[in-house]
């Protein structure tokens, strides 16, 4: 196949997924496969086939043993991709904790996907953020060009801190929509992404081993070392982002304010949502109405500064969740909630529960939600909309 | 009697956590003697993991990872693969799991890098039950073992291993005791040797699951071979069956020394009797050189 030229081309998310995979020249990509990530599967297994990506592909069993032959494989000193969705996810989910501790840098696409029972196949984020205690960096993307982009930052950045990395992508909304994509040259990538060498690995040369038993005090300081590689990933994410940026000239921050100047309500979402929520933001402001969105593109570690610092000034938020923890309502909404606790003029925040199970959620309603909402009084629970 | 010389330098060093008098010890230490320093050992939560010892320490002169319980031959996978695509292809990755990890929970994964002939040789080293979180019945416990979680003895069989890994069609399945030292050299050398999956069941009496005395571990190993409780089988290709032990004694002799037992009746005796000289003549019949398995 030849290498498509600079100028777009038409790719869905999932197939941008996998150029973004083959660009970044894994060694090892256990897969599985599962609606609506499978043709990110197929295509890699199909470049392979083609000679066209040099990596050892494992068609295991489970996404569970994706996961854990992922682990050991990134440990022995090589970079490591797969993709999943959903069930698939949760599956892994013990695997999940496990690539974090194990300080393995693996990147994964995860395909939002609702979780069952009962079973559906439609755009939801719970899948993933039921995962967001497991340690591991997500990203969240609105594009098919993002979720390429943000597959090859999320190296950049997993590779330094050592800490895995998710980009999610929202089923059918994302993954299946043909989009104008540009992809970068091999060399483009190859000199944003030097090859994978971690200062430990597996290897009988230097025998080191892991997984050994520890003792608390150790366990204690191992979550410490965890928490302060998080703590450096917004600012490596940035740059990064900033570095891409250079290259090729696209950026998407990790918080980005569209249309925010002079707001007086900001809408706040993550992932194909913010296309739609754009579109709203650019009719309400058309209709004089001073409403802007933030678009929180890094979930973990969430970054809480970057989220102050947008909505500083901001009288109004309302979040959209496409997603739903039963008992507090919108995990975006409550995240959001503790991030701005204590700030000085607080915006105040209405949680809407918006798109849960895929449910469509146009333009104008979209409009209405933001019109009903703002100058009511600010609860702490979400509310469900539709 | 074999004389138990290790003349190879031991990848296993003393001062690991085994109980006195442990046979998963002993065995391990005349396996890993004959793969060597360009080994890897993948070692899921087990006895194993305990000798293999608490970090920073480490009783095993090779580099090991330990993944979770059930998910060893998935591991060896991404393990091997990774050594593949550096080049090193000559580094042994070995699996060192229990009868939980291998028979139970680690199953899944086990029968599909089998299937896809992953090149490691899996070990799985059998003591018949979760001995390391205080011997509950596993699927690999025999018929009427008393165990922690079977009081009144196990009312079903032990799941024949050997028989499911060579329908796999693997080159290689055998089972080993370190109670016939110079069977059990033979066979990971051979199987060393060899490419693709490789999967060796080696019996290993646990003195506080089974209730042996703190020196009968050696002769439970032995009795066990020759009550045909555990016949020494090689299997190649899953078709080609050798058996390298002949059984001479009653199953009696065998029940005797182990507390595990010593709630049977009679009746339960000979029905375990009936049992193992069925599955003995089973075994006969697969190895018997007119009348091997078609494939």
């Amino acid at each position: 196949m030849n290498f498509p030229a600079a100028r777009p081309v038409l790719l869905t998310g999932n197939h941008a997924v996998a150029w973004a995979a083959r660009l970044a020249r894994p060694k090892v990509a256990p897969v599985y496969p599962i609606t609506p990530q499978t043709p990110v599967l197929e295509l890699l297994t199909e470049f392979q086939a083609r000679g066209e990506f040099d990596a050892e592909i494992i068609t295991v069993e489970s996404e569970h043993s994706v996961m854990s032959a992922c682990i050991p494989a990134s440990l022995a000193g090589v970079r490591v991709f797969t993709a999943t969705a959903s069930q698939g996810l949760l599956l892994m989910h013990e695997l999940l904790h496990y690539a974090a501790g194990a300080r393995a840098p693996i990147v994964m696409a995860n395909v939002n996907r609702t979780v069952a029972s009962p079973w559906a196949f439609w755009p939801d984020q719970t899948d993933s953020l039921a995962q967001r205690d497991t340690g591991w960096i997500q990203y969240y993307v609105e594009t098919a060009q993002e979720a390429l982009d943000t597959v090859l930052q999320a190296y950049r950045v997993a590779e330094q801190v050592l800490l895995p990395a998710m980009v999610n992508l929202d089923a059918f909304y994302v993954s299946h929509a043909l989009e104008p994509v540009v992809v970068p040259s091999q060399a483009l990538v190859d000199a944003y992404l030097p090859p994978f060498d971690p200062p430990h690995r597996l290897d009988t040369a230097h025998v080191e081993s892991w997984g050994n038993v520890v003792s608390q005090d150790m366990f204690y300081r191992h979550r410490q070392a965890a928490e302060q590689a998080m703590a450096r990933v917004p600012a490596l994410a940035a740059d990064a982002d900033r570095e891409w940026a250079e290259r090729c000239g696209r950026s998407w921050g990790v918080v980005e304010r569209y249309r925010c100047d002079g707001a007086t309500s900001v809408i706040v979402t993550m992932g194909s949502m913010c296309g739609t929520a754009r579109d709203a933001v650019d009719a309400m402001r058309d209709a004089g109405q001073a409403v802007g969105l933030v678009k929180l593109r890094l979930f973990r570690p969430l970054p809480v500064a970057a989220l102050r610092a947008a909505l500083a000034g901001v009288p109004e938020v309302v979040v959209l969740d496409r997603n739903h923890s039963p008992g507090i309502g919108g995990v975006l909404h409550q995240e959001l909630r503790a991030a701005l606790y204590g700030m000085p003029q607080a915006p105040r925040i209405h949680g809407l529960l918006a798109g849960v199970g895929g449910v469509n959620v146009p333009v104008d309603r979209i409009c209405s939600f933001v019109r009903d909402v703002v100058g009511t009084p600010a609860v702490p629970e979400s509310s469900w909309v539709r | 009697m074999d004389r138990l010389e290790l003349h190879e330098a031991s990848m296993l060093c003393s001062g690991h956590a085994a109980c006195p008098g442990c046979i998963d010890a002993l065995s391990v230490r005349h396996v890993l003697a004959m793969l060597g320093p360009d080994t890897m050992a993948v070692i899921p939560p087990s006895c194993m993991a305990i000798i293999a010892g608490p970090q920073p320490h480490s009783s095993l002169k090779f580099p090991v990872y330990q993944p979770t319980l059930e998910a060893s031959a998935a591991a060896a996978s991404g393990l091997r693969r990774a050594l593949d695509a550096q080049g090193r292809r000559e580094t042994t990755v070995i699996v060192l799991a229990g009868d939980g990890g291998t028979y139970d929970i680690g199953f899944q994964c086990l029968s599909s890098a089998a299937e896809r002939n992953e090149n490691f040789i899996y070990f799985c080293l059998d003591n018949e039950g979760y001995m390391n979180t205080g011997a509950q019945k596993s699927s690999s416990t025999p018929h009427y073992a008393r165990t922690g979680s079977t009081p009144a003895g196990k009312t079903s069989r032990k799941k024949n291993m050997t028989e499911i890994m060579a329908a796999h069609g693997v080159p290689y399945v055998a089972t080993a005791s370190v109670g016939h030292l110079a069977d059990l050299r033979r066979k990971v050398l051979r199987a060393k040797a060899m490419r693709g999956t490789r999967f060796i069941t080696l019996l290993i009496p646990c003195l506080d699951g089974w209730g042996l005395a703190d020196d009968a571990g050696l002769a439970a190993a032995r009795l066990a071979v020759e009550t045909g409780a555990f016949p020494l089988v090689e299997i190649e290709d899953g078709r080609h069956y050798t058996v390298n032990s002949a059984k001479t004694r009653p199953i009696g002799d065998y029940l005797a020394l182990q507390r595990r037992y010593r709630h049977m009746d009679v009746e339960q005796v000979a029905a375990l009797q009936s049992e193992v000289d069925d599955a003995w003549a089973c075994l006969q019949r697969r190895a018997a050189p007119d009348n091997t398995v078609p494939a």
